[in-house]
Parts: structure tokens; sequence; C-alpha cells
């Protein structure tokens, strides 16, 4: 498929342009272990002193934060820094040499730029939900694991509409490349299970930024507690955000009119 | 004196109109130092309801009155000067500053109170907020009161000369992310910020007793809490007018040695 080749194409690009710069791969690596650190420690004090948390036990936090690293990776690797150079292009004009290629604008935009570093993040994730899983002792059916596959899915489609409505603002205002860092602090809610939250703060991380379908929705399908309900209503949103971030590009691709020009 | 009175002032001025200018920054970045502690805070008091209302010496309302003035203690001591000195040095900004007849550090402790001046009404409001919303139990005594006032004020400059110091580091490397983070790891786990240190293992109590992590946060925070006797309270002075002398004899010598080797990149 296109889609594929193009993105094969870019991870390339990116791929020769960061070979050069082998420390960062270095750098990365030890930032990630301390996001390590600060995830494992903190658990460990915590556990220390109760054995569930908002109905979760130990492992079953674990795997949810293996799945905070993955999606977070994901989110490192493609989306923020294809949607910051985005908003980077609108304000300088550059935007204009990415309108006149031969191939959809938004896929164009959002596979733009990629920080390769960040596969770091998405391998650690998978380990620790490996990790989580053989410690939880549980076999993962073929349902299950079809329906984590599912909502993590529908958990990146979500984050990726989210991310692309909010700079697809910058088609109006063209200083907002901070609201993307919003995202950044929120995230960090993103470790602990939503349902630990009071009421306000869960509809916020779930229907404001939806941080609850990226991390929570796939760690409870990975722990056998997501109902089917819940999954389709992912699944669902995913669908209907795609749509709405669609014609909101389509809007407001219309309202660019370059800034060298 | 009064030249360097004069300059503060100015410099208030100037960041006062600067701050007002990227209102939408300092909103997010408030945003940032609130969700924090609230995260921990929604963590621990679940943990507390879990094992029966209370967890070592803190219960439930103690748990949401140490993360409500936490995040007022963190409001007041924070810096981000880390990231602004390793910004200067690559792009050869410090040449301009060092042409200053002043030390640079002056015009920096301006631009730290000032743009602290704008958001706290703010972040007092929220600290209320909070407070009644998780029904906060903040029980001091009138001497802890009227010790906590020197305290922060100790807490804002042992942590200002260490992390300017530290800042520093870039005169002779620009890769100082990784030094950043780590020092923000340590920060986080020894100054009690993830949880109350005396819910910490020993072994790391002893630890976050010898650093100045937790005279910087741990110790106003529990202070105010009344949690601390006034030996105590003594003990946590004296630590932290130790590490202010610390702090300000590493700074001189560091300063000198930085800007010898300094090279303005970009000249």
């Amino acid at each position: 498929m296109n889609f594929f080749r193009l993105l094969g194409a870019y991870f390339v690009v990116s791929f020769m342009g960061e070979v050069a710069y082998r420390v960062n791969f270095f750098v990365q690596l030890f930032q990630t272990f301390l996001n390590l650190v600060v995830s494992l420690g903190g658990l460990a004090v915590i556990f220390s002193y109760t054995d569930k948390l908002g109905g979760w036990g130990p492992q079953e936090i674990l795997a949810l934060v293996g799945v905070y690293f993955l999606v977070g990776g994901l989110i490192g690797l493609v989306i923020q820094p294809g949607m910051e150079a985005f908003i980077e292009s609108v304000r300088d004009g550059t935007l204009d040499f990415t309108l006149i290629r031969p191939e959809d604008s938004q896929l164009l935009v959002s596979i733009g730029r990629i920080d390769i570093w960040k596969l770091i993040d998405i391998l650690l994730g998978l380990g620790i939900m490996t990790w989580a899983l053989i410690m939880l002792g549980q076999k993962v059916g073929l349902m299950q694991a079809g329906m984590f596959v599912l909502a993590l899915a529908a958990g990146g489609v979500i984050i990726y509409c989210f991310f692309l409505i909010l700079a697809t603002l910058s088609f109006w205002f063209v200083r907002i490349e901070n609201i993307l860092v919003i995202f950044q602090s929120m995230y960090e809610a993103g470790r602990w299970p939503v349902s630990l939250y009071p009421a306000w703060l869960r509809y916020g991380l779930t229907f404001v930024v939806p941080i609850a379908f990226a991390t929570t929705i796939p760690a409870e399908a990975l722990t056998n507690r997501l109902n089917l309900q819940t999954l389709l209503g992912a699944v669902g949103a995913a669908l209907v955000l795609l749509v709405i971030s669609r014609i909101v590009w389509r809007v407001g691709l219309r309202h660019y009119s370059g800034a060298s020009a | 004196m009064r030249a360097l009175a004069g300059l503060y002032l100015q410099q208030f001025k100037t960041t006062m109109a600067m701050m007002f200018q990227y209102r939408a920054m300092l909103a997010i970045w408030m945003l940032g130092q609130v969700l924090e502690p609230l995260i921990y805070l929604i963590v621990w008091s679940a943990v507390s309801t879990g094992a029966g209302g209370s967890v070592g010496s803190y219960t439930t309302r103690d748990f949401a009155g140490y993360f409500v003035v936490l995040m007022l203690v963190n409001q007041f001591s924070y810096t981000w000067i880390m990231y602004d000195f390793e910004y200067r040095v690559r792009e050869g900004l410090l040449s301009f500053a060092l042409l200053k007849p002043v030390h640079p550090i002056h015009s920096d402790i301006a631009d730290n109170v000032s743009s602290k001046l704008i958001t706290l009404p703010a972040m007092v409001l929220i600290a209320i907020v909070l407070a009644f919303a998780f029904h906060a139990s903040i029980s001091p005594q009138p001497w802890a009161i009227l010790v906590f006032i020197p305290v922060l004020l100790m807490a804002f400059m042992v942590r200002f000369l260490l992390e300017w110091t530290l800042a520093l580091v870039a005169f002779w490397t620009t890769r100082v992310s990784a030094i950043n983070q780590s020092y923000f790891v340590l920060m986080l786990f020894l100054s009690g910020q993830i949880a109350p240190l005396t819910l910490l293992p020993q072994p790391v109590q002893v630890i976050a007793d010898l650093l100045p992590f937790r005279w910087v946060i741990g110790f106003p925070v529990e202070l105010l809490l009344g949690k601390l006797s006034p030996v105590d309270a003594l003990i946590g002075l004296g630590a932290q007018a130790a590490w202010i002398i610390v702090g300000y004899v590493l700074l001189r010598i560091v300063w000198k040695a930085g800007t010898k080797v300094y090279s303005a990149v970009g000249a």
C-alpha cells in the first residue's frame, strides 16, 4: 500500500539522518532509563503500603506502565514530531512545499518527521508488558489479544486525531506550539488507571484530553477487565474523530494562504 | 547597593511586561506544576483509604494537606535556569550578559521573583480550592507558621544557588539534558515529591538527610503541616544555612572557572 511505502521511506530517511548523531541514541537511552526508574520506584513505594490501587494489583499496574511507555513512544516517534514540524511550517510558510507534492497533504504532514530513537520506549513498553503478563501468570487468549490490539489501535487513532485537530488550529492562530506541551504534562496522569481519579478529572482525561483511551483502556484489555461495550465505544469514538479531524483539516487548509507569499 | 536596587526594579518591570505577553505559556506551565502533585495526592489518598484511613503517620487528610502545601512550596522555590543556561551558551547570548557591569545572577533572580509574583494569586487560589475539595488537614502550631516564612525563603535560596551552579556545567558541555534529567529524578524522590520522606525506606531517608533536596521541599512542607518538633525545625534551619554557604562557595568557584573556559558559540 502507498501509505506503508511512504512511511518506510520516511523512516529510512530519518534513520540515515540520525545515525550521524549517535550520541543522541545514548541520551535517549539514558532518559528512558530515568523515566523507568521514576515509574518503578514510585510503584515500589506505593505497593509497599497496599496491595490494590483503585482495584488494580501491582502486576496489573505494571502492565499499565508498559502500555504507558508503548503509547508514549508511539506519540514521540511520529505523532508529536510531525505535528510540531507542521506548526512550524505554517508559521514560516514552508508548508507550501508539502502542499505541492502529489500525495495527500494530511498524510505527508502526519509522518513528516520521525524521531527514531523513541523506538527504545516502544521496545521497553513491550518488554514491561510481557514481564507483567508473565508475573500475572495468566494465559493471553486469542480473544484477549485481539481486544488489546483493537483497543490500542483505537487509542492511537484517538490520540492522533486529538493532536491533528489541535495542530490544525495553527491555520487560524499562528502561535500555538505550546498547546502540545499541555499534552505532555497531562500524559503523566496516564501512568495510573483513570478509575482512581475523582469524577471531574476522570471525565476530563477521557473526553477533553483522551488519555484514558490511550493507556487505561488498552491496559484493561490486557489484564482481562475490559467489557465489550467500552471497547466498541472506543472504536466508535476513533472512527468519529477520524472523520471530524479530516473535516477540520480540509477547512483549515482552505484557510491557509502561505506566510511567504 | 542603590544601583543594584535600580537594576532589580527595572528587571521586574521588563519581566512583568514580558510575562503578560506570554499569559498562555504561563498558564500551561502552571498546569504542569499543579497536575503532578495532584496525581500523587490522589494516588496516596487511594492508598490511605484502602489501608483503613492512614499510612505511617499520615491520614488521608494529611496526604491532601501534604501535597497541596508541596505544590505551593515547589512553585515558590522552582527555577528554570538549567534549561535557560544551555540555550544561552549554545546561542552565544551569554556574551551580552557578561559585558554588563553586574553579575548575571541578579537579573535571573529578579526574573524568577517577578514571574512568580504574577502566578502566585492563581496558585494560591488553586491550592485553596484543592484543599477544600480533598478535605486537607493543615494544622501547624503558631510558632511553625512564623518559622515557615524564613524557611521558605532559605529553601528558595538553596535551590537557586545550587541550580544556578549546576546550570554552569553548560560552560563545559552543551549537552546538559542528561545531567538535568538525572538531577530532576533525584529531586523527585529525595525531596518528598513522590511520597512523604518518612514513608520511604530507612537508607533512602539517610541519603535524603545528607543531600540538599529534602531541605528545599520536604522540610518546609512537613513544618507547615505541623509534623515537626521545634528541635526538628532547628536542625532543618541549620541544614538550610549550611547548604546556602556550600552553594555560595561552589557558585563562586565554578563561575570563575567557567567564565575562563567559555568561548562564545556563534561568535
